[in-house]
């Protein structure tokens, strides 16, 4: 995978930022609250997308288990958004638990009435759980499909958990948060939903910048140098498995944050976000929008999002076939994605397929050259 | 002793399913270390196979032979499955060779096709596919090889494909004007019946086992014993096992590791299509039938270790027999006065969902000691 990038003008960056924030500003007041809902949830996905492209498209790790990050943060927030709603409900615990005849709130939810913790909660329990998954499976270097089908198995653990525990998190039921109220406000309401598009898209540009701290650097080299080559990287003198530990949990941490996000915003966190399906969605989001790219990571996942409602509406039975479909695409003809085709060769090739544009001659010396002077 | 056998024996029957559906993924990924999420969905063809083969057996003509219908439908859910397996591997698999991460991705698209397929296409056209799919693939290999190394080879392939659509349609619809039950797609779920013989319970010593149960046994056993005696007697076996240890040496001694690779496929995922007529017997067959086994499967795999046949059998067994022994509580039964703490623990872990947290957790556990599963591959190198 080459890092060759189109080196844009200054003015078009700068235009493209005021064009970006203007329409962020501005979506709420155009688009009705449905779509900006929708548009809300989608760009929290994107979050998660985005650490999925830390550790698969910078790190060559694929890991299948994001949902359990991503639900784990949504727990966090649902369970703070009920707690701090339910005291017009027996014993001052939320209502679900009557059903279930626990009188007693079980006793991990207890710090969760603090919001100060469940912020800190929301991406500090998923990046610890990570790690310590990350830390069990890189330890022992087992890397690969091996470390792709780990994920998945503990995956399934925590869906059979999360949907098995009634009496402690309301099983497959799932937490409710849009009856909740926050800061005196029903969580639902059309101007919550407001301000957590607010939110979300800061979120999103904040976790794009941190995405690109990350991997910019000595730090970012070695993620690549894993990637591409371990033991080569092992034998340098460096220990892959502190590094792929720590991507492995900021990607946890990421996922939590974007769990979080769209929870509130769909209105319920369910054990249904730790479904295999889902996981490996969130891999052909980056995979569509060009791994390796974090800006191909979030429309990747906002467009194929966006897509999937679109034709759901239209043509509810064609998804499976279009989604299945992309992923063979993809992945036979379009291993860059869509992003790193545009960044490539891609246009040019295709402009030459038909005849259109003449083939650049140039010295290859001058090529590498230029090509290392591009990959800063 | 009773319980202990029962208990055993429970193992044993979902170590069965399990080792079934596990061992065209062993192959697979054993010997050609592909990731193949679409192997769920090739059991459940097979599953669908089965189905087909018990409606196809009540018309008028068959109705004689119904009660031997689950032993074609054996047979038939292999080649059914065989041949989606192989052309799976002509289009898209052999073009990933060597990026195993890219074709977990691509097989679980070619899993979504399937599961979409079977709810929006009807059975009987699905069927009449699956024929001209065996007609066009198979119809060009048997032909002289002075016909194959012509140049208007491509010409005769053309019309055997041409041939092979039209025996798919003309089967498609006598087959769904025959029976009405095949001719409208549905997503909802069919259940297969097994046949009188194979209804009840057998007693042994003292203890009744279902005789499905005994049955998915059996099939098993013929299965490992058949591959295991392809793997280690024929020709055909002595070039997969040559081509898992060394590919490109055996390129170089003329082994076809093309051919190798198609025949390793097929029959991966023609186990498949025999593992999902064990997997018809036990319950509604549906789209989703397939996605309940391919994690466990895949944890078989890794636990037995790569490449080795023996580890499977093995693993499966295992987790078979703890699944039963933590998912119905039995250890309580069997150490009725162990203390309360411990008990409570066990409680918790009683349910077959929360069995599978608990075996799941011991395989990582046990990953830890021996990262490359039982019997691991022995080498030197540095990647496997």
């Amino acid at each position: 995978m080459s890092l060759s990038k189109i080196k844009f003008d200054k003015k078009i960056v700068l235009s493209f930022w005021i064009i970006l924030i203007a329409l962020i500003i501005a979506a709420p007041t155009i688009l009705p609250v449905f779509r900006l809902n929708l548009l809300g949830r989608y760009l929290s996905l994107s979050i998660v997308a985005l650490g999925v492209d830390l550790i698969w498209g910078y790190t060559g790790l694929l890991s299948l288990g994001q949902g359990i990050f991503f639900a784990l943060g949504g727990y966090c927030a649902a369970m703070y958004l009920q707690i701090t709603s339910s005291s017009e409900f027996p014993n001052n615990i939320p209502e679900f638990f009557a059903l279930y005849g626990v009188e007693k709130l079980p006793f991990f939810w207890e710090p969760f009435r603090s919001p100060v913790f469940t912020f800190l909660a929301i991406w500090i329990i998923p990046a610890l759980v990570a790690g310590l998954i990350g830390f069990l499976v890189f330890r022992n270097r087992i890397k690969g499909v091996y470390f792709s089908i780990l994920t998945q198995a503990s995956l399934l653990v925590f869906f059979n958990f999360f949907n098995g525990q009634q009496k402690l998190i309301n099983g497959t039921n799932g937490l409710k948060t849009d009856v909740t109220q926050l800061f005196g406000q029903m969580v639902g309401s059309e101007y919550m939903q407001r301000i957590f598009f607010w939110i979300t898209a800061i979120l999103v540009i904040a976790a794009w910048f941190f995405a690109k701290w990350v991997v910019k650097g000595r730090f970012g080299n070695i993620l690549i140098g894993i990637r591409d080559d371990e033991p080569r990287v092992r034998f340098t003198g460096y220990n892959p498995v502190i590094f792929k530990t720590i991507i492995f949990s900021i990607a946890g941490g990421l996922a939590g944050i974007s769990g979080a996000l769209y929870t509130v915003q769909s209105g319920i966190v369910s054990p249904q976000f730790m479904t295999v399906p889902f996981s490996i969605e969130m891999v052909i989001w980056v995979a569509v929008g060009g791994r390796g790219t974090l800006l191909g990571a979030i429309l990747g996942a906002v467009f194929i999002n966006y897509a999937k409602s679109l034709v759901s509406e239209a043509l509810p039975a064609s998804w499976m076939f279009i989604q299945g479909g992309l992923f063979i695409l993809v992945v036979t003809s379009l291993p860059e994605g869509v992003l790193g085709w545009i960044q490539g060769d891609g246009p040019r090739n295709l402009l030459q397929r038909f005849g259109l544009k003449r083939k650049i001659e140039t010295y290859p010396s001058l090529e590498i050259n230029n090509k290392e002077g591009n990959n800063e | 002793m009773e319980l202990l056998l029962d208990s055993l024996f429970n193992g044993v029957a979902i170590g069965s399913v399990l080792l079934v559906a596990a061992l065209g993924l062993a192959i697979v990924f054993g010997l050609m270390g592909v990731i193949n999420l679409a192997h769920g969905e090739l059991m459940m063809l097979g599953a669908y196979t089965t189905y087909v083969t018990q409606l196809i057996f009540k018309l008028p003509l068959l109705k004689p032979f119904y009660n031997s219908y689950i032993i074609v439908s054996i047979f038939l859910a292999f080649i059914v499955s065989g041949v989606v397996g192989i052309l799976l591997e002509k289009t898209i698999i052999r073009k990933l060779y060597g990026s195993p991460l890219e074709t977990l991705l691509a097989t679980w698209g070619v899993s979504l096709i399937l599961q979409q397929f079977v709810r929006s296409v009807p059975l009987a056209y699905g069927t009449g596919l699956v024929i001209s799919l065996l007609i066009g693939l198979f119809i060009p290999t048997t032909f002289p090889s002075k016909i194959k190394e012509s140049i208007n080879f491509k010409y005769f392939k053309f019309s055997s494909w041409i041939f092979a659509a039209l025996s798919g349609v003309l089967t498609g619809s006598v087959i769904s004007s025959s029976v009405s039950k095949l001719s409208r797609a549905s997503a909802r779920n069919v259940d297969v019946t097994a046949p009188s013989w194979m209804r009840g319970q057998v007693e042994i010593i003292g203890t009744a086992f279902p005789k499905t149960r005994l049955m998915i046994i059996v099939i098993t056993l013929i299965s490992v014993i058949a591959i295991t005696l392809f793997l280690n007697q024929s020709a055909w076996g002595m070039r997969i096992r040559a081509v898992t240890q060394n590919r490109q040496m055996s390129d170089c001694l003329g082994i076809s590791t093309e051919k190798v690779d198609i025949i390793t496929f097929g029959i991966g995922s023609g186990l498949a299509g025999v593992a999902g007529v064990a997997v018809s017997l036990l319950g509604s067959v549906g789209p989703n039938v397939g996605g309940n086994y391919i994690v466990g499967c895949f944890m078989v795999v890794v636990l037995g270790g790569v490449g080795n046949l023996l580890g499977t059998v093995l693993a499966s067994f295992g987790i078979g027999i703890m699944t039963d022994l933590i998912g119905a509580g039995r250890l309580l039964s069997i150490w009725p006065d162990m203390p309360l703490p411990l008990s409570n623990t066990i409680n918790f872990f009683a349910t077959t969902s929360m069995a599978r947290v608990m075996i799941f957790a011991l395989i990582v556990i046990f990953l830890q000691f021996k990262p490359t599963g039982l019997f691991p591959q022995k080498g030197r190198m540095v990647e496997n």
